[in-house]
């Protein structure tokens, strides 16, 4: 059982601030590291896994530094995220050289064990550069795992995964996480980390935003206000309406531009509305129009977007 | 020296098409050689000039850029070098071993041919291709060590080195005399000269600098560049993006 700590770890590139003052324990058993593309999460596993220097901070693995300390790589299995292998060789050759540069005392079991684990014993003597996205992955994942580590990160494991090999990595990562291994992986994207993760860690624009079970990030989410966009045929009496009915605490019309003659449709304003209570309005909204008999053209999200999602939980 | 980081160094320096490179290079004056000997039968004169200005000038510096970098560069570009840096092996053993592979590469596919081409075209006589071989192999795996280096602290090793080999070396090292002393062709060429022996002044082989001086240097570039590589190694940034 293995615990890592991050205590006031940042980390700057020049003047880019990649990781902002990030304090986080990761447990045994699996965690999703959540943030939208850019938000540091690569930079924070490369913190972890002792490929970068802190800035500020320490990162430590059961009381030691991770950084400038090789033989930590003994508790510590990556699967990064670039492609990149040794093309021309087979992946059970692969598996093995890692094994043997493990220094394991029988690297040809440990290596049939990994491969054995991710389910390549079939393929595993086809050459690498012949490999599927998640043939490799899952050759990744045996590299990270030849040598039994008590931690296992990996950087973004599901991207361009089909959902069936998706399916087949949250259950290997899942039976890890539940042997007791202390199991990170990162994802921009809400339900990978939902389906698999015990406890969530966000990070938004390098800094750590929340953390929780999945139940209190999903819950930060949806009581955050959210923001529409309608067009229909009568806006200003559906603007009238939305307010009366409460479910919104704001509404704003706008001419759009070229208004009068673009699309024939009535009425070219546009309709901004604050939802403060989200349930609410998206029932409300339809019933409302249909009493009224106005026609509604586009109700659209105005801020849906992850990146606008994690934001509103870093300033909140 | 780690057997398995020399065999992964080996599989992508020799893979590809990298190895018809290195293949190639030590082939020019070795089929040069082979033309003037039936053209006009052996000679000495031609035979140093061909192995100082082509194999020790220009073939050996390319050989050592692409075996130096080659060795490395590509795993640091293309981001695999994080399985040899995940592993609990000291930074400095990944670089003395990457070091062994280009120096083999260099001692087997230049320094032989280079052999071969001096008996070809001077037989045994005055020790002048046993000079040569020995020179292309020393100042091979100091080149080597030097390019290494450079791919582990720079992106752009290759473009820095051809400036090195091809303007330093050959232009800098060639005329103005005080530079030869930091120009490892020319230590190289003081090894060629204490091999070939008395006649070395008459045949034209004569290095800028003293034998006295040009071992330690040699010796000490070699091992003080691998040594920095490994410190830097530890440092190294991997990065995910392009």
């Amino acid at each position: 059982m293995s615990t890592l700590v991050l205590d006031g770890v940042s980390r700057w590139f020049g003047n880019v601030v990649a990781v902002n003052n990030v304090t986080m324990t990761i447990a045994p058993g699996v965690t999703g590291l959540l943030g939208p593309n850019g938000a540091g999460k690569s930079t924070l596993i490369h913190l972890m896994a002792g490929f970068l220097a802190p800035s500020t901070g320490t990162v430590t693995l059961d009381g030691q530094p991770v950084w400038h300390h090789e033989t930590i790589y003994r508790q510590i299995g990556l699967v990064p995220e670039r492609e990149a292998m040794y093309d021309g060789m087979t992946g059970w050759e692969f598996v093995l050289a890692n094994a043997r540069l493990h220094g394991l005392a029988d690297p040809e079991s440990a290596a049939r064990r990994a491969v054995e684990t991710v389910e390549m014993t079939g393929p595993s003597d086809r050459d690498i550069g012949t490999y599927s996205k998640g043939m490799r992955q899952r050759i990744k994942m045996a590299t990270a795992l030849v040598h039994d580590p008590p931690v296992l990160l990996l950087d973004e494991p599901f991207n361009g995964m089909d959902p069936r090999q998706r399916l087949q990595l949250i259950d290997l990562l899942r039976t890890m996480g539940a042997s007791g291994r202390t199991v990170l992986f990162s994802s921009h994207i809400l339900e990978e980390v939902e389906q698999l993760a015990g406890s969530i860690q966000v990070m938004v624009a390098g800094r750590h935003a929340a953390s929780g079970d999945f139940r209190e990030i999903r819950q930060l989410m949806t009581e955050r206000p959210h923001q529409y966009t309608v067009r229909s045929s009568d806006d200003r009496a559906l603007a009238s309406a939305i307010i009366a009915e409460g479910g919104a605490s704001g509404v704003r019309l706008e001419r759009a531009a070229g208004a009068g003659s673009s699309d024939g449709a009535g009425s070219s304003d546009v309709l901004h509305v604050q939802a403060s209570d989200y349930s609410r309005f998206v029932r409300a909204l339809p019933a409302l129009a249909a009493k009224l008999d106005i026609r509604l053209f586009a109700v659209i999200p105005a801020d849906e977007s992850l990146e606008s999602v994690f934001s509103y939980l870093v300033d909140r | 020296m780690n057997a398995t980081v020399a065999q992964l160094t080996a599989r992508s320096l020799f893979g590809r098409r990298r190895i018809l490179l290195l293949l190639a290079l030590p082939a020019v004056p070795l089929l040069l050689s082979l033309i003037v000997r039936m053209a006009t039968g052996p000679d000495e004169q031609i035979a140093r000039t061909l192995m100082q200005t082509l194999t020790l000038g220009t073939v050996l510096p390319l050989f050592a850029l692409i075996a130096g970098s080659g060795a490395i560069g590509p795993e640091i570009d293309d981001g695999s070098i994080v399985y040899l840096l995940a592993k609990p092996i000291r930074r400095s053993e990944i670089m003395w071993s990457k070091l062994a592979v280009a120096s083999a590469s260099v001692v087997v596919l230049a320094a032989v041919p280079t052999f071969v081409t001096g008996l070809i075209l001077a037989g045994t006589a005055d020790r002048l291709a046993l000079g040569y071989a020995v020179g292309v192999a020393v100042g091979g795996v100091t080149y080597c060590a030097l390019f290494l280096m450079l791919s582990v602290l720079t992106r752009n090793a290759v473009v820095v080195g051809l400036v090195y080999a091809l303007l330093w070396e050959s232009m800098v090292g060639g005329f103005v005399s005080g530079a030869q002393a930091l120009s490892v062709q020319q230590w190289a060429l003081a090894v060629t000269e204490w091999i070939v022996g008395a006649r070395a002044q008459a045949l034209g082989v004569e290095a800028g600098v003293p034998l006295g001086a040009a071992v330690p240097l040699l010796l000490v570039v070699a091992i003080g560049s691998t040594w920095f590589a490994g410190q830097r190694l530890r440092s190294i940034r991997v990065t995910n993006e392009e």
